[in-house]
């Protein structure tokens, strides 16, 4: 299939997926929409990873990105909090146009919480101190509410026991529920996550599934890359399938497997869902 | 069956030759033959090589004398450095204000002491005073003229207080500055970026001894003739200008093994460059750098040495001026030997505590 068609198909599919309900909603409701891409594109030296992606993300909404390796789907969620720069087209999150200004970067990364595939914790600092760091020196709260609310939040994700512990006398899925939790203690409008459970153990995968699907259910605005086909369909409002740097696809859960619209996609879903 | 196949199989001590004295001789020592041929080699030396040496070194000694004359030639002559020993820990300082030396000592060994006992409280203002105030209140304390202390001037200061104040300004200075000049040259600024690659590189590239020179021969020559500038002040800001760019790649070692992701982390979190540094990054680098840091500090404590060749007399310097004296003729040996052994002292001394302090930090990771 040649690139020409590819990107029509991917434009018939975009259209295709997006009910009408949701247009009238994006014509009333143009104030709703916490993050907003359009023709955003960007190059690794000559490779050119994303390719005019469009997208747009109401507040609450759940989005699961999924593709081959090397499709773009983490630098896609990547340059939204600015860890990678893009070179063209635009990216609004909360009302705020992402700029190279540095205010600004921090502004949006403030309200764009971020769970990584190696749980990034910081080694040197307890549970605690992991969690309550960032409210106290960039939310300025006093270092009791900062205690306060990361307890709270780490009863939620379920570990308030080993709060006093270190990042490396924990297992990987409770790491990765600290993850979770210290992103939540900045009271972020969106949660990214990237392929947060691809470094687990089968045991624990279920773990920090739980926890995200729970929040899920709180309401919180996340983007998931991730290939926990079960998740998706447990918790996805929208299924965006990338390859080759374009969004191929999108459509709500059972439409989307069910009901590939593209050859790509039925491939690629051949290969997760049947072994 | 099948129950019996499951049964777990308990732990069982290990083989009688796998562990104990025998095994461990066996293991280390006599290893075969050539293991052993070697071990009794080693051991023959020993025996021949020792008791003359502790028999020159103490037994046949003269411990206390006026000169010379006094030693008995059989011995070690530690007379010459129980005569002058005076000289080598003061210098030339006046005989009746030791008292602000001996303070500075003391002051020293307890801060080393509190920051190097575990249990002591209050160790972040400790390490700030010793970091900050201490270099300065030390200052005052030795050079006076102010608060009615009499001026001691910096040419009649010595021996291993100046040793210990050269190398002890060096370190303090050099690691902020080093820690500085690594940020800087990983900096994503290309004009601070290559300042400071350039600054490295050029003090990294000269030798010490060329730096001490140039700041005790050539910097006046640049300077109006009413800036008179303390010649042991322009040694050591040399010092710390030359110890910088070594540390600043000790530390740059350190900043290059943090993980992309803890960058990733801390920005993806809202902290900013400095925040994240500061409390993220350094705190993490820092712990990896300590052997680098301890050996770099080390080299700097035996360099302080070099200031002999301007003209300033550290511990080495000393020792040697005394072994001219006529009445003290012939004791080289014991001379070198003495300045080896207190500086063999501090570095080691020094290299313990980085190992503790590697321990203290070590958080299983």
């Amino acid at each position: 299939m040649s690139e020409a068609e590819l990107q029509q198909k991917a434009t018939t599919a975009d259209s295709a997926a997006k009910p009408t309900v949701s247009i009238e909603r994006e014509l009333t409701q143009a104030q709703a929409n916490l993050i907003e891409i359009n023709g955003l594109n960007k190059w690794y030296g000559q490779f050119h990873v994303l390719r005019d992606i469009d997208l747009n993300v109401r507040k609450g909404e759940k989005i699961v990105i999924c593709g081959p390796s090397g499709s773009g789907k983490s630098t896609l969620i990547r340059c939204i909090n600015c860890l990678e720069e893009h070179q063209q087209g635009s990216i609004v999150v909360d009302g705020t146009r992402l700029t190279n200004d540095l205010k600004n970067i921090e502004t949006i990364r403030r309200e764009v919480g971020m769970v990584f595939q190696q749980f990034n914790l910081f080694p040197h600092l307890t549970i605690l101190e992991n969690c309550t760091l960032a409210p106290i020196w960039v939310r300025k709260q006093s270092r009791k509410d900062a205690e306060k609310l990361a307890m709270e939040y780490l009863e939620r994700v379920r570990i308030p026991d080993q709060a006093l512990k270190y990042p490396g006398q924990l297992s990987g899925g409770q790491q990765q529920r600290v993850a979770i939790a210290r992103s939540l203690c900045m009271n972020p409008e969106v949660m990214l996550f990237d392929e947060p459970t691809s470094a687990l153990d089968p045991e624990m995968i279920k773990e920090v599934l739980d926890v995200m699907i729970e929040l899920a259910q709180e309401g919180m605005t996340m983007i998931c890359v991730t290939h926990e086909m079960g998740f998706a369909r447990t918790v996805a409002d929208r299924v965006i399938f990338m390859d080759e740097g374009q969004i191929i696809e999108q459509a709500p859960p059972e439409e989307f497997f069910n009901n590939p619209r593209s050859e790509r996609t039925q491939k690629f879903l051949g290969q997760v869902l049947n072994h | 069956m099948i129950e019996q196949e499951l049964k777990m199989i308990p732990a069982r001590e290990p083989p009688k030759m796998a562990v104990g004295t025998i095994a461990w001789l066996r293991g280390n020592l006599f290893t075969g033959p050539l293991g052993t041929a070697a071990i009794l080699l080693i051991i023959y030396g020993l025996i021949l090589t020792v008791p003359p040496l502790v028999q020159w070194l103490f037994l046949d000694a003269t411990w206390f004398g006026a000169s010379s004359e006094a030693c008995d030639r059989e011995g070690a002559c530690w007379a010459f450095i129980t005569a002058r020993l005076d000289q080598f820990i003061y210098g030339f300082y006046p005989s009746e204000e030791y008292w602000r030396p001996n303070l500075f000592f003391a002051q020293l060994a307890v801060l080393v002491g509190w920051l190097s006992i575990k249990s002591t409280p209050w160790k972040k203002w400790v390490l700030g005073y010793s970091l900050v105030i201490m270099p300065v209140v030390s200052w005052f304390l030795l050079y006076g003229d102010i608060f009615g202390l009499a001026k001691v001037d910096t040419h009649q200061w010595g021996g291993l207080m100046l040793t210990l104040l050269l190398a002890l300004c060096g370190m303090i200075a050099s690691l902020p500055f080093g820690v500085l000049l690594a940020l800087g040259r990983r900096s994503d600024m290309p004009v601070i970026r290559s300042l400071c690659t350039a600054y490295i590189e050029l003090w990294r590239g000269v030798p010490l001894i060329t730096v001490l020179f140039m700041a005790s021969v050539m910097l006046p020559l640049f300077m109006p003739v009413e800036v008179s500038f303390d010649k042991l002040l322009r040694a050591m800001i040399g010092i710390i200008m030359f110890q910088s760019a070594y540390m600043a790649e000790v530390v740059r070692g350190g900043l290059q093994a943090i993980p992309k992701g803890q960058f990733e982390a801390f920005d993806s979190l809202g902290l900013s460059y400095w925040q994240g540094m500061i409390m993220i990054v350094l705190p993490q680098a820092m712990r990896l750098v300590i052997p680098g840091v301890v050996n770099t500090f080390i080299a700097l404590f035996k360099d302080t040495s070099l200031v002999l060749v301007i003209g300033l007399f550290d511990l080495l310097a000393i020792i040697q001026a005394g072994l001219n004296d006529p009445k003290w003729l012939g004791n080289s040996i014991e001379g070198y030997l003495f300045a080896g052994f207190v500086f063999w002292i501090f570095c080691f001394g020094m290299s313990k505590y980085s190992q503790r302090l590697e321990q203290q930090l070590h958080q299983g990771h």
